[in-house]
């Protein structure tokens, strides 16, 4: 029932908020972001730690077919629930010193958006959860096609068909399976995914049902060479959006590839699976290299976001219990720490109007608190020891070895070029001279502070003590490792 | 048998009504017309009746279709609104044509006997023609007329042809007397039947404007007036496929094996043929022409893959296509009648264009939402209806193992989303004539209603699970 309760709050709360059009707009969508937070939470600490799914609800949907509304939290999807519902409060507060046009809409839109990226973390069949992931991009492409930049409209635009072009392969192979599945009492085929796991596919059906979804997950997180609507559209969206785009939506895909891709075609992966591993790894490099020589913040930020998700799609290909556990972290640190980032552009933004790092410098000199919060941040996404970047990428790049070495090697160039990025950035906008934008800035006020002070407790939370989550996870990864046919792998 | 009668009666009341005075009880009593057919039309609901010397067979997807389609026919005259103050318009008559045309169209889905068909088809064409023609002094809908006249009566004819060839084969005029002919096949079927079956079919996918006998769609929808293009898109469509549903799985699943690839190869044309070129259109109304023969290849895809699901998803398909496609028309109407003047340049009438839509949300929010809503729901957007019906269609083909052809709509449906966002970009993100859009009260309850029975059938399509 919780679940139900998820997904249905942030709908109701933006309903309202589209209805009543009051003052306080912000306010109240804060307070109700706040509230999913809260339940959110409950579910994490009331979370029991094993393979079950719990909190569910299940309601026959098209009963003639089988297909049911059945949504439940398990230890695959209990930190991206999390994480959901952590993100969303500090992205409203981020906006508190900015006034967005219609801000009714424009929060609304976003509480929207918080209840399909619940739905797409929570759904046990496949069809609703492939009703959740098209139905997510709706609000986000109408947030980031209205008040995004000058060249918004074709960017989100090439955004939205390229994302939806992928994900009707992904709709495809769930029809393909679901009528590979056996009749049940009611109905003739089940839609529910744990029975789609059970299904014995033939090996040239796994492999074309793990292009499918490989292609509409691989367009979404994105990984190479799927990645081209990424940049643009990161950098053109107004950043909430950004942060939604980079902080949970981008995870939809990651998850999906843990939630279907490992189980449902084991063979698939055993005979595509280095490749689908040699694309990501090319994308971290590739990213790195191309952030490395980024002007604007938001692309570089973009950049290193590509590069990150290229880790993650790489861990989970390593098919390990340690690369899963890896990419479940990560999903979590990296949804804090690209929040984190791109809270730092656009509070650099408001004050000098540019990103463009040639442009700024010296804003150290007037502002330590934002060097202090930007510094953490930053050695979190660089994966310093003690941060929640290091726990994450330690277990992918381990799982990665374990795969792979020469892979891993490969991928072990993340912290390297990643170190370089960030500083680099972290150098030319904060230190040497002040430029004339960068002259009077002035440092955070209190309800910016109050977006990074949780955030950084989190960073630390994950890199000290990272057990509180990873027991959490652990035993669903367990179990999950039973569907894939390598599980000599994770033994050694 | 009840809703052909009704609506003969009703029709002609409508054309001595039109000898009053006012012109204003028109509408209200065409409306009330269609509700009583309409519920008239279930009272045999779970009854199979054969009328007319066994001419007529009325089971309950006949009465779903008929249903569906006097519920167009509804939304379509509601929105017919404008007609009280245009002095040239003929309401009474265009409202006796438009139930003299449904009188067809019910034929159509409930034939048991190809002559009943033929004559439904007639009834429907010919009514249609005089529609289309009846912006009398605008040059294009007399064009229009002139074009769908002379191409219909010649699918018509070769339509008729068919019927004669079949006769020939078979002996027997009658779905079940083919029916019983060729669900023997060893006994070796006559050429006339293979010729028959394809004449007849090409007769009825003229109806339905599939590739490659669509050439007339976007000439004919351009020019006939937006409120008749609503009528002729969504009714015409729902009768052709229901007679096209009921002819193959009843008379021909015995040669299925011979016309599934002919059938796999035009759905494959026409999605082609209409997502590809409503891409480079300019004018909206051109474009939902296209992309009425977009939908048409959807819907085919149920007919060339038949199975079980193929029942359930033209249902659902045609539902949801026709709400989103009247309310479509509902807003161009609004639209084009009051934003500028009507200028038509060699491009079309501008006012029809994409860019007459420009910044419209932000004016009506109500006709922003129920044009994206409808958009959505023909792209196929989930939330909304148009996501089922491509759901249902899509699983027909996998049912029946045609990956091919899944691939080639799958790609469509990415083009789909194209044309359709145009519009939405064009409301939502252009700046536009800033003076809001005067829109009756009655106009915008029908659009409420669409976008009701869209999103909640996008939402709980189980809803119509007891029609089936």
């Amino acid at each position: 029932m919780l679940t139900l309760f998820l997904i249905l709050f942030p709908v109701v709360a933006a309903t309202l908020l589209l209805i009543i059009q009051g003052e306080k707009t912000k306010q109240v969508a804060l307070v109700a972001a706040l509230i999913e937070l809260a339940l959110a939470g409950y579910a994490f600490v009331g979370f029991k730690p094993d393979a079950s799914s719990q909190f569910g609800f299940d309601y026959a949907w098209i009963s003639s077919l089988g297909i049911r509304f059945s949504a439940g939290i398990d230890g695959i999807s209990v930190l991206l629930v999390l994480l959901t519902g952590l993100l969303v409060p500090f992205i409203i507060l981020s906006t508190f010193n900015r006034d967005y046009p219609r801000p009714s809409l424009f929060y609304a839109l976003m509480l929207y958006m918080q209840a399909a990226l619940v739905g797409v973390f929570t759904a046990r069949d496949g069809f609703l959860f492939y009703f959740f992931f098209e139905a997510a991009l709706i609000p986000i492409y109408f947030l980031a096609a209205m008040w995004g930049g000058a060249n918004r409209i074709p960017v989100t635009f090439k955004f939205f068909v390229y994302t939806i072009f992928g994900s009707l392969f992904m709709l495809l192979a769930l029809v393909y399976l679901y009528y590979q599945t056996p009749a049940t009492a009611t109905s003739a085929h089940s839609a529910a995914i744990v029975d789609f796991y059970k299904l014995n596919l033939t090996p040239e059906a796994e492999t074309w049902v793990f292009w499918a979804f490989f292609i509409a997950f691989a367009i979404k997180m994105p990984v190479f060479p799927f990645h081209t609507w990424q940049p643009d559209t990161y950098v053109e969206s107004p950043t909430p959006a950004t942060m939604l785009l980079a902080g949970i939506m981008l995870k939809m895909g990651v998850y999906g590839l843990i939630r279907f891709i490992l189980p449902i075609v084991p063979l698939g992966v055993e005979t595509w699976g280095k490749t689908a591993v040699i694309l990501s790894v090319i994308g971290i490099i590739y990213g790195s290299i191309i952030a490395i020589r980024q002007r604007d913040m938001k692309r570089l930020i973009a950049y290193s976001s590509f590069s990150h998700v290229g880790l993650m799609a790489a861990g989970v290909f390593s098919q390990t219990e340690t690369g899963m556990q890896g990419a479940l972290v990560q999903m979590l640190a990296h949804g804090i720490n690209v929040v984190g980032m791109f809270f730092v552009a656009d509070v650099i933004f408001s004050r000098t109007k540019t990103n463009q790092l040639d442009q700024l410098g010296g804003i150290t000199q007037t502002t330590p608190k934002l060097t202090v919060f930007f510094l953490i941040m930053l050695l979190g996404s660089v994966a310093l020891p003690l941060t929640n970047g290091f726990i994450g990428e330690f277990l992918l790049l381990h799982g990665v070895f374990t795969y792979n070495n020469y892979l891993g090697l490969a991928a072990g160039f993340t912290i390297i070029l990643g170190a370089v990025y960030m500083l680099r950035m972290f150098q030319k906008s904060m230190f040497g001279p002040t430029s004339s934008r960068t002259e009077s800035f002035a440092d955070l006020t209190s309800s910016e502070s109050w977006v990074f002070i949780p955030l950084v407790v989190l960073v630390f939370w994950i890199g000290i003590y990272p057990h509180s989550f990873l027991k959490v996870t652990e035993p669903a990864v367990a179990n999950m490792m039973k569907y894939i046919g390598t599980t000599a792998v994770s033994m050694k | 048998m009840l809703p052909i009668v009704l609506l003969s009666v009703f029709g002609i009341a409508l054309l001595f009504l039109g000898f009053l005075k006012s012109k204003a009880v028109l509408l209200p009593a065409a409306l009330l017309f269609l509700i009583i057919t309409l519920g008239v039309n279930f009272l045999d609901w779970n009854k199979t009746y054969l009328y007319f010397n066994d001419m007529l067979r009325t089971n309950n997807l006949s009465m779903v279709f008929t249903a569906i389609m006097l519920g167009s026919a509804f939304m379509v005259v509601a929105l017919s609104s404008s007609f009280i103050n245009d002095e040239s318009a003929q309401p009474a008559e265009y409202y006796a044509l438009i139930l003299f045309s449904l009188v067809g169209a019910v034929m159509m889905v409930s034939f048991e006997n190809l002559i009943m068909l033929f004559v439904g088809v007639e009834i429907l064409s010919v009514a249609m023609y005089v529609l289309t023609g009846s912006d009398k002094k605008n040059l294009r809908s007399n064009e229009a007329a002139l074009k769908y006249f002379l191409m219909g009566a010649f699918a018509t004819g070769i339509m008729l042809f068919g019927m004669a060839l079949l006769y020939g084969a078979t002996g027997s005029f009658t779905i079940a007397g083919l029916a019983a002919y060729t669900d023997h096949p060893q006994t070796g079927l006559s050429l006339l039947i293979y010729v028959g079956l394809l004449m007849l079919l090409i007769g009825l996918l003229f109806k339905v404007s599939a590739a490659p006998f669509h050439f007339w769609t976007p000439d004919v929808y351009d020019g006939a007036p937006t409120i008749f293009t609503a009528f002729m898109s969504t009714v015409v469509k729902t009768a052709g496929f229901a007679a096209l549903f009921r002819l193959l799985s009843v008379s021909f699943g015995g040669v299925y094996t011979f016309w599934w690839t002919i059938l796999a190869i035009i759905t494959a044309l026409t999605l082609v043929a209409g997502n590809i070129t409503a891409v480079y259109q300019t004018s909206f109304k051109r474009m939902m022409a296209y992309s009425s023969i977009s939908h048409a290849g959807y819907l085919l895809i149920g007919l060339s893959s038949l199975g079980t699901q193929t029942k359930q998803a033209i249902v659902f398909y045609s539902l949801a296509y026709s709400v989103a496609t009247i309310a479509a028309f509902g807003v161009l109407i609004l639209v084009s009648q009051q934003r500028s003047t009507q200028t038509i340049t060699s491009e079309g009438i501008l006012t029809e264009n994409f860019d007459a839509f420009n910044g419209l949300a932000r004016q009506n929010p109500l006709l922003g939402f129920a044009m994206t809503v409808s958009m959505l729901s023909l792209a196929g957007i989930p939330l909304t209806a148009g996501f089922w019906g491509k759901f249902y269609m899509f699983s027909t083909a996998v049912e029946r193992g045609q990956i091919w052809l899944l691939v080639v709509a799958v790609l469509m449906s990415a083009v789909g989303i194209y044309y359709y966002f145009r519009v939405i970009i064009a409301m939502y993100f252009r700046d536009g004539a800033t003076e809001p859009i005067r829109v009756a009260p009655f106009f915008q309850y029908v659009l409420l209603g669409a976008i009701i029975l869209t999103i909640g059938l996008g939402i709980a399509p189980g809803l119509l699970q007891g029609l089936f």
